[in-house]
């Protein structure tokens, strides 16, 4: 095929604080969403460096980085994907099952976590019982069941109406209250209101970083840098 | 994922596709329920040929006469009457032999007022009954001197008795065996049917004197010619060595030279039912290859289920990748899941293939024989088939990147 080599992303150099809401946004193309699997370490750069809790994550191989995202990161995706077979509380507590917890522990973890989205009713109930924004509240609880530092949602809100969009993004605050980091990419710009800083791309660059817009301008980040992504050129 | 989980994640998603999965497993059931069948009726067959072997004795040799080629020309046993008494009285001096047996058989009409039965007699000696296996019921065997007499008496087999005789005891009547009047003094235990599915119970015996010059002599045979000679070596070890010194012996006295084919065959009894356990093998084996061909088929099987079902879960797949599951996660829990399907076609294989020998061995009359071995293995193979044929298809899903798999539509 020839040695032409696409770079998806190129130049790109941020550092993300804990604690920080940020949103990621641009057009289809722009890099945006291999910006999103780089931070996900679902994806290693070619070239350049990506630390994540000062840890040079470029050189994990593929068991390290899979213990990265089970223990360190939540996905939350724009189609909710949920196991459609299992409930509400297996599939919340599949990711402690790769962690290796004990089966009583991952049970009561999971109950946890579906009531922290007030979803403490409906555990049992399979995801196509459930209605749009139920299922996300799941995939949320599953997110956040294995005390991640950082989420990362990719269009949460787009399969959603607005109301049930809103409440998400609601949910999505109060984590990032408690200090939990979370970057998301969306389109509309209603969205990344709720972010304290919005990351542009565009044709594989950044094009802006606008720190302190939105309504969460006032929160301050917290004190200890923690995540750096560098892209290479 | 623990064990534990694999098996229930494993089980769970082949109970969500059960007809697919029970198709699936068809093969392997079919296979091991074949070769479990097979072999169990392979062993029965077997023990059968071992029942009967040790029911006409493994150190038997048989002595007839004729010889097996003559000048290019196959000629049939006994197609020359080579064998005499002074023969079989000359082979009980051969180191090694305990007992020697010289017979003549033709048939005969048995009659009894107005009973009639068709039957055949056997000319016999005092020592038949010890080397044949035969016991008496009633009565007494022949003496020594009836013999050389030709002593006009006879012992019926139990057929007979029961035929003549109806609910009356034989013994000291007197029948006409072809106009010549006989006195019974036994009656033999009945024996049963042969290997052949003869009915061995229906002859009556004679000393072997009579039988030559009264019954049968000038018609079927000459006076002084026997058909066949049983001897019996002391044990089965000395078998062969007893059977050389026959040889050697017999064609000492038909002054055969060297380079000159014998006049005779001597014949292994057991030797015989040994070659046909030795055919029972070989089918068996053969048979058990076919039914492992459906076994293959069914790995086969699993393999394209299993690849069907990684690109149906593609999805899943990356999902589970996002959330922390390694590669070797996902390879473990499609191996776990082609394992399952496959022992699952194991157990209910041998459940089956235990019902089938059991319906065979009932109607067969063999012994049932379902050796752990063949259980063992079976369950062994299906596992093997498993795991192999569940490889490939895990390995892809293990190498499957998550990114595309969480595009996968």
């Amino acid at each position: 095929m020839g040695t032409n080599v696409v770079n998806a992303l190129a130049g790109v150099s941020v550092r993300i604080e804990p604690g920080e809401f940020v949103a990621v946004m641009g057009p289809s193309g722009s890099g945006k969403t291999t910006f999103m699997n780089l931070l996900g370490c679902l994806d290693r750069p070619s070239a350049g460096k990506y630390l994540f809790e000062g840890h040079e994550v470029s050189a994990y191989d593929h068991t390290e980085l899979a213990r990265l995202r089970n223990q360190k990161i939540g996905f939350v995706f724009q189609n909710f994907n949920l196991l459609p077979r299992i409930t509400a509380l297996d599939n919340v507590a599949l990711p402690l099952a790769y962690g290796k917890f004990a089966r009583g522990e991952r049970r009561q973890r999971a109950e946890v976590a579906l009531r922290e989205v007030g979803l403490g009713d409906r555990m049992d109930h399979r995801p196509v019982q459930l209605s749009g924004g139920q299922q996300q509240r799941v995939a949320i609880a599953r997110a956040i069941v294995g005390s991640p530092s950082l989420i990362l949602a990719d269009e949460p809100t787009g399969a959603l109406d607005t109301k049930t969009g809103v409440e998400i993004m609601g949910i999505l605050q109060s984590l990032n209250d408690r200090g939990i980091t979370i970057v998301l990419v969306t389109h509309e710009p209603d969205i990344a209101e709720h972010a304290s800083r919005v990351l542009s791309f565009r044709d594989g660059r950044m094009i802006r970083d606008e720190k302190g817009v939105g309504r969460r301008a006032g929160a301050p980040p917290a004190s200890q840098p923690h995540l750096v992504a560098v892209a290479g050129h | 994922m623990t064990p534990a989980d694999l098996l229930f994640s494993a089980l769970q998603s082949l109970r969500s596709n059960t007809m697919r999965s029970v198709l699936t497993a068809l093969g392997i059931i079919i296979g091991v329920g074949a070769v479990i069948t097979i072999v169990a009726i392979g062993a029965g067959a077997q023990a059968n040929i071992e029942k009967v072997i040790e029911q006409i004795g493994s150190n038997m040799l048989t002595i007839s006469p004729g010889q097996a080629r003559d000048g290019g020309a196959q000629q049939g046993a006994a197609s020359r009457p080579t064998l005499t008494a002074e023969d079989a009285d000359a082979l009980k001096t051969v180191p090694g032999v305990s007992a020697v047996a010289p017979e003549v058989r033709g048939p005969v009409q048995v009659i009894l007022g107005n009973q009639n039965w068709r039957t055949n007699v056997v000319g016999i000696t005092e020592d038949f009954f010890t080397v044949r296996n035969w016991k008496l019921n009633k009565g007494r065997n022949f003496e020594d001197w009836e013999i050389d007499a030709g002593e006009k008496i006879v012992i019926l087999g139990s057929t007979v008795a029961e035929k003549v005789f109806p609910g009356s005891d034989p013994i000291n009547q007197i029948i006409r065996i072809d106009r010549v009047p006989f006195t019974v003094i036994g009656v033999t235990a009945a024996k049963g049917q042969s290997s052949f599915g003869q009915n061995q119970d229906d002859i009556i015996f004679v000393p072997l004197k009579t039988a030559q010059q009264r019954i049968l002599g000038g018609r079927l045979i000459k006076p002084d010619s026997v058909q066949q000679i049983a001897v019996l070596a002391r044990t089965a070890k000395e078998v062969d060595v007893v059977e050389r010194d026959l040889a050697e012996l017999l064609r000492d006295r038909h002054a055969i030279v060297p380079g000159r084919a014998d006049d005779f065959q001597i014949r292994n009894t057991s030797e015989i039912f040994q070659a046909r356990a030795g055919a029972t093998e070989v089918m068996t084996l053969l048979l058990t290859a076919i039914a492992s061909v459906s076994l293959l088929v069914g790995g086969i099987g699993i393999m394209n289920i299993m690849l069907v079902s990684v690109t149906e879960r593609t999805r899943e797949i990356g999902v589970r990748m996002a959330i922390g599951a390694s590669r070797t996660d996902v390879m473990m829990q499609f191996l776990i899941e082609a394992l399952a399907l496959s022992m699952i076609g194991g157990i209910i294989g041998i459940i089956l293939g235990m019902i089938c020998s059991q319906l065979t061995a009932h109607f067969a009359g063999w012994p049932l024989r379902i050796e752990m071995t063949s259980i063992l293995l079976a369950v062994g193979f299906s596992a093997a088939v498993g795991i192999f044929f569940g490889y490939y298809p895990a390995r892809k899903a293990a190498r499957l990147d998550p990114i595309e798999a969480l595009r996968y539509a």
